[in-house]
């Protein structure tokens, strides 16, 4: 009977009226059931727009982080639907009905991921995202090669968990070496060559990288890699469904694949490992053995039959959306530089991605700029946008200076992405450029003709070997406060 | 009374409404979060622009590196005889914190005298924007930025004061 009472008063103090003359112009999202530890501040809507973390905008900002993750196709979740309410059988049950159509929709789903890539539905296993797929191959493979391979080479513009899983790797005695790349960001294919030792085990470079879009010559590298004999791996994330793949021509022996980067669900992912030569994985996640032992762990169905309907959808559509996305490049790029000069585009025009434009805008700081474009919804490269103060790691890889890696900003194009959007979107960086110029003593001295780049630093207190950028010849101190050295610390400088 | 526990038992469970105030409560380890103030400071920034450095009444500070990602120029214009500070304006390469914190100080200033502006302190003007601790240094450089105008100023001051001790000196060795 106390439970009746309790269950009854849960129930009518959690669906009171939220109106109160405060309230009544704005609708809070309750969530009455929640058991969130933390609160999270919620979204306040009304008829004027919608405030946020202290900004107001007057309604959904235009969609322009691709990289981050997509939207998901409304095909995809017509196919899904079905699994989670009324197919929603484990594929693994043996027994009844309910697992066979599970079973039947999870090796269709396989199937279509393998048509993708050129590969069989043999050599697919699903993970639980990219992240997950990396983290199997460079540890499994090193852990299981371990007793005659002892190097790893990688490259500086890989993704996080994949130099993550390479430190980790460091930490246990293995060797890694992290290749530089060309101001392009392209790897140079001589450096690699010279880098391979008789005991590498395997040699891992993303085929488009998530920040700058360039796509690096895979077909090349697998030839080297074929040559010495050498198992490649690849994080493909970005690059499924944009790019046409093919991992015969290209030699590769592990590949990652991620769900929600091609209009897919979030939650998911693929690792293809390829089967002629083996390449033999050992597994970080033990349990029943689902997944031929690689992946132990129910095979979430639903996510994995929208994952296969993204991918063949992408099959059907790359040409034409590449066709599309291109000219909305061309339309973004041109809509803003014959507005404003000063723009640079990070990272190779010739072989990048046309839905990855990364651009800097010179004398003016990303995090500002991010800070009114808040209708528009892009990233940055800016350290101010990091923890810590220091810029992208890819673009410093790239060797872009310090004062441009600061401001850059990335613009990603997909398929839903409208051509007024893109307009919108150039009109505002335009006017926020234009306006953060103003503001910005380094364009003002760039016009008076002031070289920046003999500035290392200014201020009134000086660092022993550094010009000071002062009219009037002040005599430098010559030792610096503590607080100043402080200063300096944290700024790295 | 078995009400009366229930309720007790529900009353600590249930979360609390949020507050209805715009000021933004700065978690510890929580994305940026922009202050309100800020967020004005950066959209509506005030005093804006440049002084001409020459003039003898302009101090200039110019204090930070493009490298860190923050640069800030301040400059006040002072009155010779009061010593108050009559106008200031600034520029700001930097991020919205920066540009705010720039912006802040550009206002306090105006109408002191130099010698209480040099009081001003990082940790003010990081309380009134509320600042997280990632952005501390935004209100630290703003503090340099003052201190560096103050004594551009007072070097100014003090070679033009040589300069004219100089000069009738010169006079008196010609005549």
């Amino acid at each position: 009977m106390t439970s009746k009472l309790l269950a009854a008063l849960l129930r009518r103090s959690l669906l009171k009226p939220t109106t109160s003359s405060c309230y009544s112009t704005t609708f809070i999202h309750r969530r009455p059931l929640s058991t969130a530890a933390a609160i999270v501040e919620p979204l306040e809507e009304d008829a004027n727009g919608i405030t946020m973390k202290g900004v107001k905008i007057s309604g959904r900002p235009l969609y322009l982080d691709v990289q981050a993750t997509s939207p998901v196709d409304p095909r995809v979740l017509d196919a899904m639907l079905p699994y989670y309410v009324s197919r929603y059988g484990n594929p693994h049950s043996r027994t009844h009905l309910y697992g066979w159509e599970s079973e039947n929709a999870v090796e269709s789903g396989r199937a279509q991921v393998a048509a993708l890539i050129n590969a069989s539905p043999k050599e697919i296993i699903f993970t639980s995202g990219a992240t997950e797929s990396n983290n199997i191959s460079i540890k499994g493979v090193m852990h299981f090669y371990k007793d005659k391979k002892r190097h790893v080479i990688t490259t500086q513009t890989e993704h996080k968990c994949v130099l993550d899983s390479c430190r980790h790797l460091q930490q246990e005695g293995f060797d890694v070496t992290y290749l530089p790349v060309k101001p392009d960001g392209l790897i140079d294919l001589e450096k690699l060559r010279e880098s391979i030792r008789p005991d590498t085990g395997l040699i891992s470079v993303m085929m488009v990288n998530n920040e700058i879009g360039v796509i690096q010559p895979m077909e090349e590298i697998g030839k080297i890699c074929k040559e010495f004999n050498v198992p490649l791996h690849t994080d493909a994330a970005q690059a499924l469904g944009k790019i046409p793949i093919d991992v015969d021509k290209m030699n590769i022996s592990l590949m990652s694949l991620s769900g929600h980067k091609i209009y897919g669900p979030k939650g998911i992912g693929a690792l293809y490992v390829r089967r002629r030569p083996r390449i033999r994985v050992e597994p970080q996640m033990n349990g029943g053995g689902q997944e031929r032992g690689l992946r132990s762990g129910t095979v979430p169905t639903p996510l994995v039959v929208g994952f296969g309907a993204a991918c063949e959808l992408a099959m059907r559509e790359m040409e034409y959306d590449d066709k599309r996305i291109k000219a909305l490049q061309e339309r973004l790029l041109d809509g803003i530089r014959e507005k404003i000069d000063g723009v640079v585009v990070n990272g190779s025009t010739e072989r990048r991605y046309a839905g990855n434009l990364n651009l800097s805008f010179a004398y003016v700081e990303g995090e500002s700029l991010l800070m009114g474009l808040k209708e528009v919804a892009v990233s940055s490269g800016s350290a101010c946008t990091s923890a810590s103060l220091e810029p992208s790691y890819v673009l410093r890889a790239l060797g872009v200076e310090e004062d441009m890696a600061h401001t850059s900003i990335r613009y990603g194009i997909g398929r839903f992405t409208t051509e007024e959007e893109i307009d919108r979107a150039a009109e505002l960086t335009v006017k926020q450029v234009e306006k953060l110029r103003e503001m910005s003593p380094l364009y003002e001295m760039v016009k008076e003709g002031i070289d920046i780049k003999k500035v290392a630093h200014f201020g009134y207190g000086v660092v022993a070997g550094r010009i000071q950028l002062d009219q009037s010849g002040r005599s430098s101190s010559g030792h610096l406060s503590s607080r100043e050295s402080n200063l300096c610390l944290i700024r790295l400088c | 009374m078995m009400r009366q526990a229930s309720k007790m038992i529900l009353g600590q469970g249930l979360p609390s409404l949020p507050t209805r105030t715009r000021a933004v409560v700065v978690g510890a380890g929580k994305p940026r979060m922009y202050h309100e103030r800020v967020v004005d400071h950066y959209s509506n920034p005030r005093n804006v622009g440049s002084f001409d450095k020459k003039d003898p009444n302009v101090g200039t500070g110019l204090v930070g590196a493009p490298a860190c990602g923050d640069v800030m120029k301040l400059q006040i214009r002072v009155d010779d005889e009061s010593g108050k500070i009559v106008d200031a304006c600034f520029k700001t390469f930097g991020c919205g914190s920066a540009i705010a914190s720039s912006s802040v100080v550009t206002e306090w200033v105006k109408g002191k005298q130099m010698e209480e502006v040099l009081s001003i302190k990082n940790t003010e003007i990081a309380k009134h924007l509320s600042l997280p601790p990632v952005k501390l240094h935004c209100s630290m450089l703003a503090e340099d930025a003052i201190k560096a105008a103050v004594k551009d100023y007072e070097t100014k001051r003090a070679k033009s004061n040589s300069i004219e001790e100089a000069a009738p000196v010169k006079k008196a060795a010609d005549a």
